[in-house]
């Protein structure tokens, strides 16, 4: 890209956020590692655990990772949608709840009880109750099951060539294409 | 009787082929394929145990927990639910004071439901200890609610419960003609195998089974495939929902059938041929194997079948499983695996049962098969269109005055089976099952052919009064519980299409469910193994394509909602924490415009 195109063209506003994942998405996206340099020219970061922002303003586009395991989450996705232009659902986690919705054919207040009350070790238990705290959903979901999102880059996590291609491609005005290597490799 | 089950496998001499065989003499004696009965047969039958325990879950007729001393199955299928077998259902269930699929806590009775038990002509119907009782109504389900809180065993309940009546009202070719049996027989012989195989082509037989592939290239085929031995196979599984004329030709016409399965024999050089009948129709076993015996007697079937050739048959039994009637996983299925569609191709014709060439065909196709062979190719030919020659055997039922099994010649009209069967003010009919084609009332004129509206029998019709979207969701149930999990495009297709006409039809759904619903649909059709999952889709396409309408007004927003009750999926926390704030709740449930 010419130095003149670049200044004419505003920076694209990003928003991220991670929900219910272990920010190995995020770890991913740090992992384009010194095409990090030209990205900060195209884009400028709003809400997200790198900037410290705590809610998100307008943003052209929202990056999640993590699916939707409390009230917390759901409000907070609810957020993106409604500030992000497009909205990108990033990692397993946040397309099929992933990891964490291994939980999901266990009875929640058992599993509550289980680990405040009668497990192994504990002692003079009580489970946490305190209105600041958010409650946990009887089930985890994906993030579409609750908002419309735009798209689904999958991978657990996605590989940071494969996010480094999917945002030029969105940048760049293009329909982001994630060939062989980046989603399928047989 | 004690189970002994290196006993029952003796019984089929060791032969692991014969697996589902053996899971139903076990399954007789205990309800049950407990986990040491497993091992046990693995043992016996040199499997590997996941092997046997993967086919006793695959099919939904077996177990490996304790159902119900009595287990009742409400036949589930749309015809059925018209004719009041949910409120049935729940009242049975309320009576026994038990959830669907629960075993009550004496193990006394367990209810709950099953696919289609090809008894719609005379619904709603159901299975108890896999005998069939049709006719249901509020006082037939109290006597029966008795009869079971008695623990009277199943064979001692009075007899006008199981009658199966026979409806048919419009015979032609198929239905009406009398044979002599062994006439086919000694006309196949005195023309030849290969004569006869050329008969069969040039009278235009085309399967009835579905796919309407040309029966005479599918023996010429299989004739000349290589090797010794070489098998028939019927297919009576019919397990598309709304279809009941196999049942029907099965009870009354079994012995222009044999003939029929024994002329292909003779024609392809078989000398083995087995009936594969599906579970829901345990009836049809005892006629059947009368029927069998009295043909060997008569020098019909055995080692020298009118001095010619040896041909016999066996009966196999299904074990609930619509994908068991796609041909390859028929012959999985026969050998004693999990009904798992294979590969195609290789073809049945020549990789087959035991990977040996092998012919499947419908029950009705090798009735026609007997026909043609006694009367030449002409008396097939007389009748019906330029490509689809001969009858169509319909199973008619849902709202119509008299449903029952009409014959016709091919190409007659929608709008004629209605007009005979005594419908009203249709708004529409769906022809060939859930896999077939959903017509509206604009439609009635199309035929029934090869050339237009092909059907593999059912013929469900629908009035003014019904509600397409809960029979179209009806069907996507149908197809989640029938996928056999194999490939993902089905697998998950259709669940999640089921999940999203459900939300249609409660009227909790949004435009994007209506969006998927296509897409799904659309992409099962394109990537799925067999033609079950290319099929699932067909329902929901043809009723968005055509009633589009009913669609948008269940719609509760255009706007994309959460697929669930947020506030209420908070209330399992809510109650282990004892919180009732405002945190603990959702009070915004539907729009995703929130400010932060
Ligand atoms: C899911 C599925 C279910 C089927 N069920 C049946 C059935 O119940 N009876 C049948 O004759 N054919 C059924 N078929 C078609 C068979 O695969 C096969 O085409 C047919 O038995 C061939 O016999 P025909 O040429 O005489 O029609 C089914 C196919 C699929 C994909
Ligand atoms: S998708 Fe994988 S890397 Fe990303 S949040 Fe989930 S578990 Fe972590
Ligand atoms: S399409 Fe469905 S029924 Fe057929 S193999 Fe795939 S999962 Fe099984
Ligand atoms: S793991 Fe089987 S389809 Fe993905």
């Amino acid at each position: 890209m010419s130095p003149d195109v670049k200044e004419v063209k505003k920076k694209l506003r990003v928003a991220t956020t991670s929900l219910a994942g272990c920010f190995g998405c995020h770890m991913s996206l740090l992992d384009i590692d010194e095409r990090l340099v030209p990205l900060l020219d195209l884009i400028e970061l709003d809400s997200s655990p790198l900037t410290d922002i705590k809610h998100c303003g307008p943003c052209d586009l929202g990056l999640i990772e993590g699916g939707l395991c409390n009230a917390e989450n759901v409000h907070k996705l609810r957020e993106f949608r409604a500030h992000c232009k497009i909205l990108v659902a990033v990692g397993a986690c946040a397309i099929n709840g992933g990891l964490p919705a291994q939980r999901n054919h266990l009875d929640i207040r058992e599993c509550l009880q289980t680990v405040y009350l009668t497990g192994l070790g504990v002692e003079r238990g009580f489970i946490p109750n305190d209105p600041e705290l958010p409650l946990p959903l009887k089930q985890v979901h994906p993030l579409h099951d609750v908002v419309k999102i735009d798209y689904f880059l999958p991978g657990c996590p996605p590989s940071a060539d494969a996010i480094w291609q999917f945002l030029t491609d969105l940048i760049a005005g293009r329909t982001p294409k994630l060939g062989h290597g980046l989603i399928h490799y047989d | 009787m004690t189970l002994d089950p290196s006993a029952i496998v003796a019984r089929h001499h060791g032969d692991a082929s014969r697996l589902v065989q053996i899971l139903h003499d076990v399954m007789a004696v205990e309800g049950h394929v407990a986990p040491p009965v497993i091992t046990a047969l693995a043992r016996a039958l040199g499997l590997p145990r996941g092997q046997v325990e993967g086919v006793v879950e695959f099919y939904s007729f077996f177990s490996s927990e304790p159902r119900g001393r009595f287990r009742v199955l409400f036949s589930d299928n749309i015809t059925d639910e018209m004719a009041g077998s949910h409120e049935l259902r729940k009242h049975m269930l309320d009576s026994f004071r038990l959830q669907p699929g629960e075993v009550s806590r004496d193990g006394l009775v367990s209810i709950g439901t099953t696919s289609c038990t090809g008894l719609c002509d005379q619904g709603p119907a159901m299975l108890v200890n896999d005998r069939a009782i049709p006719r249901l109504t509020p006082a037939r389900i109290g006597a029966i609610t008795s009869l079971i809180r008695g623990d009277v065993p199943v064979d001692r309940w009075p007899d006008n419960l199981f009658p199966i009546a026979s409806h048919v009202e419009r015979r032609d070719l198929l239905l009406s003609t009398e044979l002599s049996p062994g006439a086919a027989i000694d006309a196949a012989i005195a023309r030849g195998a290969a004569a006869t195989i050329e008969e069969i082509t040039r009278s235009g037989l085309r399967g009835r089974g579905g796919a309407g592939f040309s029966t005479g290239t599918k023996w010429a085929a299989c004739a000349s495939a290589p090797g010794p031995e070489r098998y028939i196979v019927c297919n009576a599984d019919e397990g598309e929902p709304g279809t009941f004329k196999d049942r029907e030709l099965l009870a009354a016409h079994a012995d222009l059938l044999f003939e029929g399965m024994t002329v292909a024999g003779f024609a392809v050089g078989a000398s083995k041929g087995i009936l594969y009948l599906r579970a829901e129709y345990p009836f049809l076993v005892e006629p059947l194997l009368a029927t069998l015996e009295a043909r060997r007697r008569a020098g019909l079937l055995g080692e020298r079948v009118r001095d010619a050739f040896a041909f016999d048959i066996e009966l196999h039994v299904g074990a609930g499983a619509y994908v068991c009637g796609e041909e390859s996983a028929l012959i999985e299925s026969l050998e004693g695996k999990r009904g798992i569609p294979r590969n195609r191709p290789p073809y049945p014709v020549t990789h087959g049962y035991l990977q040996k060439p092998t012919v499947v065909n419908n029950v009705e196709t090798l009735v026609a098969a007997a026909l043609v062979a006694t009367h030449g190719a002409g008396f097939l030919r007389a009748v019906g269109t330029p490509k689809s020659s001969g009858t169509k055997i319909l199973s008619v039922s849902g709202d119509v005055a008299r449903p029952g099994i009409y014959e016709y010649p091919f190409g007659v009209s929608v709008q004629q089976v209605l007009d005979d069967a005594g419908a009203v003010d249709t708004q529409a009919v769906q022809v060939g099952g859930p896999s077939g084609m959903l017509l509206s009332a604009s439609e009635l004129h199309r035929r029934i052919a090869f050339e237009d509206v092909p059907s593999a029998g059912a013929f469900m019709v629908f009035d003014g009064s019904r509600d397409m979207l809960a029979v179209v969701e009806n069907f996507t149930r149908f197809f989640a519980h029938e996928s056999c999990g194999f490939c993902t495009p089905c697998r998950v297709g259709t669940t999640l299409s089921a999940q999203m006409m459900k939300r249609v039809v409660s009227g909790t759904g949004s435009r994007r469910d209506v969006k998927d619903l296509a897409k799904v649909s659309n992409l099962m059709r394109a990537t799925s193994h067999c033609g079950l999952g290319t099929t699932a889709g067909n329902p929901v396409l043809d009723a968005l394509a055509k009633f589009r309408p009913s669609f948008d007004k269940r719609l509760r927003s255009l706007e994309v909602l959460p697929t669930f009750d947020l506030d209420e999926a908070l209330a399992p926390a809510r109650e282990a924490t004892a919180r009732d704030d405002e945190g603990a709740h959702f009070t915004n449930q539907t729009s995703q415009a929130e400010k932060p």
